[in-house]
């Protein structure tokens, strides 16, 4: 029986993100809250190691309360149990606190075999929580996930993406994997899990079930500030042009041609 | 900690409404409502003239410790004794940043028989290189090499640790960072030092590069970063023609002339065996250029039309010595492999040049090219969303305006 769990996040769905014309802020008014896409593929590995080997998904998320949602929702694929962790302490958590928060849940539950997570969220892209989190628990990792095979009972071969191609490495159990989304096709969530999932009770952990001290996590306990925020720099003054191809070509050669020089 | 509202004072003017860069304040019925997920910015304080919003003063703060003494480091990241070209862009950067500093810059250059790229670290703007060879780092393995930064790290103490937000760097830094518990900023795009109080300033890209955010790690050490490939800019470019491959002939005589210290280095971390390890590259990109490096990517979608016309991009890409990159729709089409996608779901990317043909610009690739330096759309429809971000925009149709772009390269370049 292993244990799996699954670590995802709720993030807004940026494709609706629109900067302000005037003055350059987001505008989150009316934009969904999703399960961070990349975690989608992470709940597909997971419920595929279980089918194959026999286990037990668990999912664990840090947010606001409304987080549960994003449990709810990713519990209608099929995982057997969630827990959202969710505390005005944990709030404003650079990668580091919430790595740390995620990690003491995991213990909390008496550790998992396997570790999954999405390659990165797409709010922050920082692909940061996962490998910190294998840190905090000690356990070996692998980034950047297309396909996984089962060795052994306790090994796994894992081909991982890199800028040079794909490589195949062997880890042993417990062990954390972050997938990008090669690794699979998600199914459709079913619907007698969406069923379960609706009644299915979601513990809540906070500080104190953890037993952090509030300056340990949240914005207090990050390494990391956000100093400032700003409008990327503007582009330059755009300019369209339409004509016959070959009068195109060569504005365009001549243009790029002079920036070369410069 | 939390943001500070004196509703007595506020006039509900609605101005933070307007700056507050995650849209967590609201006006409900004239009051301010503040939402989750305030991390202090200090953007609506900054606007709020009757003083109603404040920030918190830091409670008892733990005091900074010691500035540690080895300045400013780089990983050094290499594969089969080429240097990845982040490695001495950002040796550039740190030699910047370190003048600010007064503080001495540093290679860090892990790997198996790779004392041969140690003169390209010092003529780039290290004058110490930390060599650690071993068996183990002859390929890239997260946690070996983990390992091997961290103790390095423990062992000389640097003020900052910059590496390239290559795969490779993403994978391993976060590991090293939480050992080291300290903090990390992910895709760095601009460094700046608040001389004052010797802070390394780190802008990035966030939410899909909508906003910028400058980062700091106020308490700890080291500082630590991973940047952008192709942002920076190296000490002493390499000639054009070699980009990214700093293949010395083995072994080289360390030259008298560069000056530095070449610091070998006995790893103790590696002396128990790993719980992983590396078994075979699978499947080698053979792109010469590959995307994360491109200074020139040519990049198409759906409007392609058909896999064989990525042929098309290709002799485009080589003329300008660029790589090929891909909409998901021409990688969901099987035109082209995953690797080459750019957009939110496959890489981001920032080249001095990008060229998009025959894709619309969906907000999802967007988020994944929006950084680029210079934008050129090439698409038949003057509608498509990629012309408001494009630089230069040709409205026409692909077909004709690549094949004579292409003739038009080479009737130049003879």
């Amino acid at each position: 029986m292993l244990k799996i769990i699954v670590c995802i996040k709720q993030v807004p769905e940026t494709q609706d993100v629109r900067l302000d014309p005037v003055t350059h802020t987001l505008k989150r008014e009316g934009i969904k809250s999703i399960i961070n896409p990349f975690d989608l593929y992470a709940v597909e590995e997971a419920l595929r190691v279980k089918e194959a080997q026999g286990g037990k998904v668990t999912l664990l998320t840090m947010g606001p309360p409304q987080a549960e949602e994003a449990l709810r929702e990713a519990l209608g694929y099929g995982p057997d149990a969630a827990v959202l962790l969710s505390d005005r302490a944990f709030a404003g958590a650079d990668t580091w606190a919430t790595a740390l928060t995620l990690g003491r849940a995991i213990e909390k539950l008496g550790g998992a075999d396997l570790i999954f997570t999405g390659k990165q969220a797409i709010d922050g892209d920082t692909a940061q929580v996962g490998p910190m989190l294998a840190a905090i628990l000690n356990i070996p990792f692998v980034a950047w996930a297309r396909k996984l095979t089962f060795t052994d009972n306790n090994r796994l071969q894992v081909e991982r993406m890199m800028d040079h191609g794909y490589d195949a490495v062997e880890v042993e159990l417990p062990a954390l994997i972050t997938v990008v989304k090669e690794i699979n096709e998600p199914r459709m969530p079913s619907f007698k899990a969406k069923l379960k999932a609706k009644k299915e009770p979601i513990p809540v952990w906070g500080l104190n079930d953890l037993g952090f001290q509030p300056e340990q996590v949240g914005l207090a306990g990050s390494f990391t500030q956000v100093v400032k925020v700003f409008p990327p720099p503007a582009r330059g003054q755009s300019e369209t042009w339409e004509g016959p191809a070959p009068e195109l070509a060569a504005r365009l050669w001549q243009r790029l041609k002079e920036m070369g020089r410069s | 900690m939390s943001l500070i509202f004196y509703a007595e004072k506020c006039t509900a003017c609605g101005q933070c409404v307007d700056v507050c860069p995650f849209g967590i304040l609201r006006l409900e019925g004239g009051a301010l409502s503040i939402a989750e997920g305030c991390n202090l910015c200090g953007a609506c304080v900054e606007v709020c003239e009757p003083e109603a919003l404040a920030l918190p003063e830091e409670e008892s703060p733990s005091p900074r410790p010691e500035v540690p003494p080895d300045g400013v480091w780089v990983f050094a990241e290499q594969r089969h004794g080429e240097l990845a070209p982040v490695a001495l862009e950002l040796l550039g950067e740190a030699s910047r940043l370190a003048g600010t500093l007064q503080a001495p810059v540093a290679a860090v250059l892990l790997g198996d028989k790779v004392d041969h790229l140690a003169p390209a670290l010092l003529t780039g703007g290290a004058q110490k290189v930390y060599l650690a060879e071993h068996p183990l780092l002859a390929e890239f393995l997260e946690e070996s090499y983990a390992a091997a930064l961290t103790e390095l790290a423990q062992k000389f103490q640097p003020e900052i640790i910059l590496a390239g937000a290559t795969y490779a760097g993403r994978a391993f830094i976060p590991r090293v960072a939480a050992a080291l518990k300290t903090g990390l900023t992910a895709d760095c795009t601009a460094f700046a030092i608040d001389p004052e109080k010797r802070l390394l300033l780190q802008t990035r890209p966030a939410f899909g590069g909508n906003i910028m955010a400058t980062i700091i790690t106020p308490r700890t050490y080291p500082q630590m970063a991973t940047a952008r490939p192709g942002v920076f800019k190296a000490l002493k470019p390499a000639s054009s023609g070699e980009a990214g491959s700093i293949t010395g002939q083995r072994p080289v005589p360390l030259n008298n002339l560069v000056a530095g210290e070449i610091i070998r280095v006995e790893l103790e971390s590696l002396k128990t065996s790993p719980q992983s390890r590396f078994i075979k590259t699978v499947a080698e990109i053979k792109e010469r250029v590959p995307l994360g490096a491109a200074e020139v990517i040519v990049c198409g979608g759906r409007g392609l039309k058909e896999a064989k016309n990525i042929k098309l991009l290709e002799e485009l890409a080589d003329l300008l010595g660029g790589a090929v990159g891909a909409t998901r729709g021409a990688v969901d089409a099987g035109w082209i492999p995953y690797a080459h996608q750019i957009g939110q779901t496959g890489k981001t990317v920032a080249p001095k040049l990008y060229i998009a043909v025959g894709l619309s610009g969906a907000a999802q690739h967007l988020v994944g090219m929006q950084s680029s330096d210079f934008i050129v759309a090439i698409n038949k429809d003057p509608h498509a969303p990629i012309f408001q971000v494009a630089d230069m925009g040709l409205v026409g149709d692909l077909f004709d305006i690549v094949p004579a772009l292409i003739q038009e390269i080479k009737k130049d370049k003879g």
